[in-house]
């Protein structure tokens, strides 16, 4: 619309007849409006196209082009705009009005021209171009609201990424679906490797979803993976994430979640679930599979001295399955309303033929159940594997060019006493140490390897004194982790000393590191004789440690140990 | 539609409507008035039922807002008698709507 109330609207008068032009001229004038005068169909186009008039009033025969044709020209070049077309016509010409219509007329005004008809058809076409301006202007807002939210979102949805990011999602004992209900998953799952080769995997599940949910992710995210990486345990990182998520996500949001630790050497698992549905378990052996029952709240929920970051530790032998989900897949319904349910997942289970296709069937099961309906919620499942070892996966550290800036020349001795030892673990402060020196980082995951395998013996044989002759049957395995937990919590003295001394320059060098604790010793000699058995979980990992150090040995009564770890820089280095 | 020269009660409408400009609207009735009477002279001469049909519509319009109205039932009747190519006695009804318009210019005159 041109014009505001007081200056009118601009009016096209177009009639062949002068009379009546001038006539209607003079009508519209004196109710305020600004009149324009075409005397054919040609002129009143231009008229059109020059002006944009709110309102045509229109003769329907007229020389050169009459007033059909110019009315579906205006209808057709109108765009967005309305252009309200009031038809001339005389008297008894019933049978022409439907002609006005099909070209796009709007009204008619009928001979004799009455001021005050035509006064009340324009201000009821006023009152239309008035509501057709708002809806536009409302239309286009929304739109440009809409366009702006989308791209806000792309651009956050590139942060969320960087931060939320795959890790070691693509690792092949891995597989996963995630069904993101929008631009943002409400479900999160990622999985690193710590720095001694083991894979953590976390499934969190945000209340509600979309941004709103996502936005925890990215602390959560950020936490997982820096913790991870400097090798903090489940234990560790569940709790950091619970007081972090506790402190930032407001009251009644939280995060339902599971954390595990895949131990690829050791071969077992470390579970961590709070909030989750039941886990399964699938055993390679017996293709029987088991639930493991969340025992906690949901992460964000209590407060730091209330929390437990209590772990369920499970044997889990090459080809033992475990299977992850968020209630989205438990609730997933139908088109009937139906919920999918436990049941159902369990009867994939019972039905499955092959191990290898349990991931595949679960997926199959609910989205045959679920049908064409949309999800109401996000819908993630992960499964993972236990192989012999998994593909070296991150890329080498790249070899640091100022290597004589680095550490060449240091001893660095380190002891941890029981309330440390209770509370915290070592290895992220050693890592951090070891790790400046860069020779050393691209043997990272075999250095920690060894340095954990180390501090376990030391904690577990020397410093609590258990039996690793326990963990030879399942059953022994559990009082194992169970005995282990109470003693630590009962330990009152005792310590782990970590003596490392490094010498190197930028081609090679060479980590001693000697663990010592309080405990008895053991009797390394008789040891080294029965350990030649592989498969033998209890064999305080030293064939592993000797396969990676150049030499290991025991000193005094074996409560003290020493390797040396060296390196050299191999030409051709990225060939890794 | 009444059969009188014109509607005393429309013209003094008209009169308010157009103020200043009530006789430049006379003026350019009658100026198109005697060009649409020359159109339907030719139509009726050429025998041309589209041309007397056209003619008399537009005539039958303008004299309809002057509310002059036996020549817009004149016109009218000529527009049929085009529609209908029933041109015999058009004739007839031009010269009627002459007188009319004679009537018309007369009253406007006086």
């Amino acid at each position: 619309m041109n014009q505001e109330a007081e200056s009118g609207l601009k009016i096209l008068i177009a009639d062949d007849s002068n009379s009546d032009r001038i006539l209607l001229k003079a009508i519209v004038q004196n109710q305020g409006h600004q009149p324009l005068l075409a005397a054919d169909g040609l002129e009143a186009v231009a008229l059109f196209q020059q002006e944009k008039p709110d309102i045509i009033l229109l003769d329907a025969l007229m020389p050169n082009m009459d007033g059909f044709d110019t009315a579906r020209f205006v209808k057709a070049n109108s765009g967005d705009d309305f252009v309200p077309i009031i038809f001339l016509t005389s008297l008894n010409e019933a049978d022409s009005l439907a002609r006005c219509l099909e070209a796009g007329g709007d009204d008619f005004l009928t001979k004799p021209y009455n001021s005050v008809i035509l006064k009340a058809k324009i201000n009821a076409f006023w009152r239309m171009l008035k509501m057709h301006v708002t809806l536009q202007a409302q239309r286009d807002q929304i739109a440009e609201n809409n366009m702006r939210l989308i791209n806000e979102q792309e651009v956050a949805k590139r942060t969320f990424d960087k931060i939320a990011h795959e890790g070691a999602l693509h690792l092949s004992n891995i597989q996963y679906q995630m069904s993101p209900l929008a631009v943002f998953n409400g479900d999160v799952l990622l999985a690193a490797l710590r720095p001694n080769g083991n894979l953590c995997v976390l499934l969190g599940d945000f209340t509600g979803h979309g941004l709103a949910a996502a936005i925890g992710a990215m602390p959560l995210s950020q936490t997982f993976y820096s913790m991870v990486a400097k090798g903090f345990t489940v234990k560790d990182v569940v709790y950091e994430l619970n007081l972090k998520l506790k402190d930032i996500l407001p009251v009644g949001v939280f995060c339902c979640a599971t954390m595990i630790d895949v131990d690829f050497s050791g071969k077992s698992l470390e579970i961590w679930c709070g909030g989750m549905p039941e886990n399964y378990f699938y055993e390679a052996e017996t293709g029987q599979k088991k639930a493991i029952a969340s025992q906690h709240l949901a992460l964000g929920i209590l407060s730091a001295e209330k929390f437990k970051a209590t772990t369920h530790i499970q044997m889990m032998q090459n080809g033992d399955r475990f299977f992850m989900w968020s209630d989205g897949i438990i609730e997933a319904e139908n088109a009937a309303g139906e919920m999918y349910g436990e049941s159902r997942l369990e009867q994939v289970f019972i039905d499955n033929g092959d191990a290898v296709d349990l991931f595949a069937d679960v997926n199959t099961s609910v989205a045959n159940f679920i049908g064409a309906t949309e999800p109401s919620d996000d819908i993630s499942i992960a499964e993972i594997m236990m192989v012999d070892h998994i593909e070296k996966h991150d890329s080498p550290h790249k070899a640091v060019k100022n290597a004589a800036m680095a550490a060449m020349d240091w001893c660095y001795s380190y002891e941890i006493r029981p309330q440390t030892i209770r509370n915290s673990d070592p290895m992220p402060i050693l890592q951090k140490v070891l790790m400046d020196i860069p020779g050393l980082r691209p043997r990272s995951g075999e250095l920690f390897t060894v340095l954990s395998e180390l501090y376990a013996n030391a904690l577990e044989h020397g410093v609590l004194k258990l039996d690793s002759s326990m963990k030879k049957t399942p059953q022994g395995f559990t009082d194992f982790y169970q005995q282990r937990a109470v003693r630590l919590e009962e330990l009152n003295e005792g310590f782990i000393r970590f003596d490392l001394d490094y010498r190197g320059d930028d081609q090679q060098g060479e980590l001693l590191m000697r663990v010592t604790d309080s405990g008895d010793g053991f009797d390394f000699a008789s040891h080294r004789q029965k350990s030649s058995d592989k498969n033998c979980y209890s064999g305080r990992g030293l064939h592993l440690i000797s396969s990676i150090c150049k030499s290991v040995s025991y000193i005094g009564v074996g409560n003290q140990v020493e390797v040396v770890f060296d390196w050299h820089n191999v030409p051709n280095e990225d060939v890794n | 539609m009444t059969d009188q020269i014109i509607d005393e009660a429309a013209l003094a409408e008209l009169r308010s409507i157009m103020g200043d400009d009530f006789q430049l609207l006379v003026d350019t009735f009658v100026n198109d008035s005697e060009q649409r009477i020359v159109a339907l002279q030719e139509a009726v001469d050429t025998a041309d039922a589209e041309l007397l049909r056209t003619s008399a519509h537009s005539f039958k319009g303008s004299s309809l807002n002057i509310s002059a109205g036996r020549l817009t039932a004149l016109c009218k009747d000529l527009e049929d008698r085009g529609r209908e190519s029933r041109l015999d006695g058009a004739a007839e009804v031009l010269a009627g709507v002459r007188v009319a318009f004679d009537d018309i210019k007369a009253y406007f005159a006086a």
